[in-house]
């Protein structure tokens, strides 16, 4: 049995410990928000946030994300109110196909929360997700619009 | 060319106290819309619907995959409409033959032989295709939507819908149309003061004979049509609720991994250690396919699980040892058969040979897959002898009539669920359908819907390629250093046909191509023919303006005398980018130039080669003659993605052909720009005014040319061969040219 915890929701689950999370918030919670991109944890698509950490669902076992508190890109807005991310992602009107976009807005939300003013070099570092639409230039301007001293 | 607005047969009608106005698909003995209930065949395809509410709604007959066309049409629709943007709906049109294309080539072609965008063109003259089969299209592709349905359909089902509420107003008010004007959604009288909301002329407004040539604005009227306004897809799109075909989540719904032969084409030969994997844990079934194998289960990676387990053997064949190399080789050879002519102007040959210095180079491309980031998937739900289809696509309909095929079933017992597409770049064109076919076959096993979903790693080795191109040139110059002849021998022809036409004036050509066919399948990517034939073309001629001691950009502007627009947006890059002045130690510029989909585009790349021999694009400029932007933040968006696109190609793309199958298997090897590579990207939006071009694709060709441009001033080395990743340059830069 896993348990964790969805955007504040708790769930039991009687799924095999080796399931990754992604199929687990995909298929059997029918959390649709978090995409599938390559299953080898190098496109990013898949990140949610588990205890506040940006991670790739597509490889992490739910065993590892026992007990843990999970947030995908459904449990970001409160009361349909968007996080200044999500805004910023509308406000420079980032996503093209937008399939690639939850896992991003998820990887940035979890930069900035760990540092609120990161350098470009930083935003470099941190966001390696792919966005095959090529958004890039529109995410970068979006994260350099949010930080604490902009 | 006079535009004539005569191309669309209009029809309205009157439903639930609203104005329905589109098109009409056959010319109907009256114009009243055929009583749907008493079993007529219904005749209007319905792109407006003015609701007593006062809301507008457009029906958006193509698909959003991250272009904007679900908010581009709706503007051009409301602007000439004269309709509130505020008050405007946006629905995506039913998957029905009442939205296909070809309604709209008929009403094409018939009326004026205009030529129709070469997406659509290419498939109907494609082999796989009839003509009578693009009556059952509904593509996007081709950087079509905006210059075609949206200049020739929206714009004049918005005017004449306006005309229309005019006479109703008219008519209610007892005063000349003369002295009504619109806006905003009202149509108001000034010299009483009266006004009155669309929502209240609509079921009047019906009552009138739509008019097929309505009265188009002229740009400087328009109130949303070149203005940036915020796509409507966006929203769903942060907040993880925009649904794609791989969402489809349905009550005891299973789900399908598939292995298919990595030869393609090649058969299944057998399937081992079967029983063992039916044990485990929420297996359904095994599904032998022709040359593929599927395990069905209750949960997507349970069945990826499980399929890993079978012992799984393919047939061989002959194209089991074909590799890269040896297409290569059979491209050189098919190049010293006879070729087919494409351009012949002059005696390029006789210049040839009688001339004393020529230059020769041979350039190759290797295969590119398309790498969408939704994986191909398709869920499919048989019952009651019908069938429902979950898919994003290109061609909802050519989908639902493929589905339609291969289920054995009347295509009006196939609904498609049409669905935002997680990329689209070509790969979700109908002319590749092996998902859609495999996820068909798989799901008339069972009752419940069933999702077919490839892992990335099938995405990637049972796509639709670019195909791997070889192209020769021979140039000469006479003795004042002018380009007097120009030889190309390239390999295949497909879409667009004149993709191997080069803009300059030169006045001996002989430009003329080699079929030669392999076994990997062929698929439309990005701007299709120009992304190889832009990176051949532009390095040639830079290579040439070099040989000559000439400036690369000066070079070009001297041979384009007769093309004006080519000539402003070379000149706008230039200018933009600072040509050649100022530039960081170490850096270098590259230009290339290109018209695609009826927009011109040039592209200066600003670059560097980077302490362990790798490069790094620092800027891209890049100026763009659209005719004229529709949505501007759109069209900056399209250039941005366009940029980006072909920069991974350039940088990564290479598929590589072993033993008849793609050694790539996932983006660990076939990689992609990301943040960190991204240049800044500068846009010089440059307004001829001229005949709307496409956007989608245009900005893709020029950039593998202009950074290989610029690593030759940097490192003296011409890159011939793409991508740059297989490089270790070596800064040693050339001499500056003039």
């Amino acid at each position: 049995m896993a348990r964790f915890r969805v955007n504040g929701k708790e769930h039991q689950l009687d799924i095999e410990p080796d399931m990754p999370l992604l199929w687990a918030l995909r298929d059997e919670l029918g959390l649709s928000g978090t995409k599938f991109g390559c299953g080898v944890a190098a496109c990013g698509a898949c990140t949610v946030q588990v205890n506040g950490n940006p991670v790739r669902s597509c490889v992490t076992p739910v065993s590892a994300v026992e007990g843990s508190d999970i947030t995908t890109i459904e449990g970001l807005a409160v009361n349909a109110s968007l996080t200044p991310v999500q805004q910023a992602w509308i406000d420079h009107q980032v996503p093209q196909c937008g399939y690639c976009q939850s896992g991003m807005i998820m990887a940035v939300s979890a930069l900035l929360a760990s540092n609120p003013s990161p350098s470009d070099a930083e935003i470099d570092g941190a966001i390696s997700n792919v966005c095959r639409c090529g958004t890039y230039p529109r995410i970068r301007q979006a994260i350099r619009s949010l930080r604490a001293s902009a | 060319m006079k535009m004539n607005r005569r191309r669309f047969i209009l029809g309205s009608t009157l439903v639930g106290g609203g104005l329905l106005i589109g098109y009409a698909a056959s010319r109907p003995s009256k114009h009243r819309v055929a009583n749907r209930d008493a079993g007529e065949r219904p005749y209007l395809t319905t792109w407006l619907r003015i609701a007593p509410d006062n809301t507008v709604t457009v029906l958006v007959p193509h698909s959003e995959m991250g272009q904007g066309i679900l908010t581009s049409l709706p503007m051009m629709a409301a602007d000439e409409l004269d309709a509130d943007w505020n008050l405007v709906r946006v629905e995506q049109a039913p998957a029905t033959d009442l939205f296909a294309n070809g309604v709209l080539i008929k009403g094409f072609a018939e009326s004026m032989g205009v030529s129709i965008p070469g997406v659509l063109d290419g498939l109907a003259s494609a082999a796989t295709m009839k003509v009578a089969e693009i009556m059952n299209m509904q593509i996007t592709g081709g950087s079509s939507s905006v210059r075609f349905t949206g200049e020739h359909g929206m714009r004049v089902a918005g005017a004449a819908a306006r005309e229309m509420l005019l006479k109703a107003a008219s008519a209610r008010l007892g005063v000349p149309e003369s002295e009504l004007s619109t806006s905003l959604s009202f149509v108001h009288h000034r010299a009483s003061g009266r006004s009155l909301t669309y929502g209240e002329l609509a079921s009047d407004a019906a009552r009138f004979e739509p008019s097929s040539e309505p009265i188009l604005k002229t740009p400087e009227q328009f109130t949303l049509m070149g203005r940036s306004i915020p796509r409507v897809d966006i929203p769903a799109k942060v907040d993880g609720s925009a649904q794609y075909g791989i969402d489809a989540h349905l009550p005891g719904m299973l789900y399908a991994a598939v292995k298919t032969s990595p030869v393609f084409g090649n058969r299944l030969q057998s399937v081992g250690n079967t029983e063992a994997v039916l044990q485990r844990r929420g297996i359904k079934r095994i599904v032998e396919l022709d040359d593929a194998v599927a395990v069905v289960a209750d949960n997507y990676w349970r069945a990826q699980q499980a399929l890993a387990l079978l012992d799984i053997r393919f047939e061989e064949t002959t194209n089991d040892s074909v590799n890269s190399r040896s297409i290569y080789a059979q491209y050189d050879t098919a190049l010293q058969d006879e070729l087919n002519e494409d351009v012949i102007e002059g005696d390029a040959p006789g210049f040839l040979a009688s001339a004393s210095d020529i230059v020769e180079a041979t350039y190759r491309v290797p295969y590119l897959a398309h790498a969408a980031m939704e994986p191909m998937n398709c869920t499919v739900h048989f019952h009651d002898g019908r069938c429902d289809v979950w898919t994003g696509t290109q061609d909802n309909l050519g989908i639902r009539g493929r589905v339609a095929k291969v289920a054995g079933l009347d295509e009006n017992s196939v609904t498609l669920h049409a669905s935002y597409l997680g990329g689209g770049f070509g790969r979700r064109l109908p002319t590749g359908t092996n998902t859609i076919d495999q996820a068909t076959q798989i799901a008339s096993h069972f009752d419940v819907p069933v999702k077919t979903l490839w892992s990335r790693e099938e995405d990637m080795q049972q796509d639709y390629y670019r195909p791997a191109v070889t192209s020769k040139f021979r140039a000469a110059f006479d003795n004042t250093g002018k380009l007097m002849a120009w030889e190309n021998h390239y390999i295949g022809k497909n879409e667009p046909a004149e993709a191997a036409h080069t803009p300059y004036s030169i006045p001996h050509k002989h430009i003329a191509y080699a079929l030669s066919d392999t076994h990997v399948p062929f698929g439309a990517w990005r701007s299709v023919a120009h992304s190889q034939h832009t990176f051949f073309l532009e390095s040639f001629v830079d290579e040439l303006a070099h040989r000559s001691g000439q400036n690369p950009y000066q070079f070009r502007l001297n041979m384009l005398a007769d093309k004006p627009r080519h000539a402003a947006v070379l000149r706008a890059a230039a200018q933009k980018a600072n040509w050649e002045r100022n530039l960081p130690a170490g850096h270098a510029q590259g230009i290339a130039l290109q018209e695609s989909f009826g927009s011109i585009v040039a592209q200066v790349a600003e670059v560097s080669i980077r302490p362990d021999g790798s490069v790094q694009v620092h800027r891209v400029t890049c100026a763009v003659d659209c005719g004229r932007a529709i949505n501007p933040d759109t069209v900056a968006s399209q250039v941005e993605s366009g940029v980006i696109f072909g920069l991974t190609a350039a940088m990564y793309g290479e598929i590589t052909i072993d033993k008849g199958r793609v050694v790539q298997r996932n983006f660990p090897d076939y990689d992609m720009i990301r943040l960190r590579d991204t240049p800044q990207i500068d846009i010089v939006n440059v307004e001829s005014g001229e005949a709307l071009g496409g956007l989608g694709e245009p900005a893709t060709p020029p950039i593998a040319a202009a950074v290989a441009n610029a690593v030759y001033i940097l490192t003296g080395q011409r890159v011939r061969e793409l991508p740059l990743k297989n490089y270790r340059f070596t800064a040693a830069p050339v001499e500056s040219a003039v």
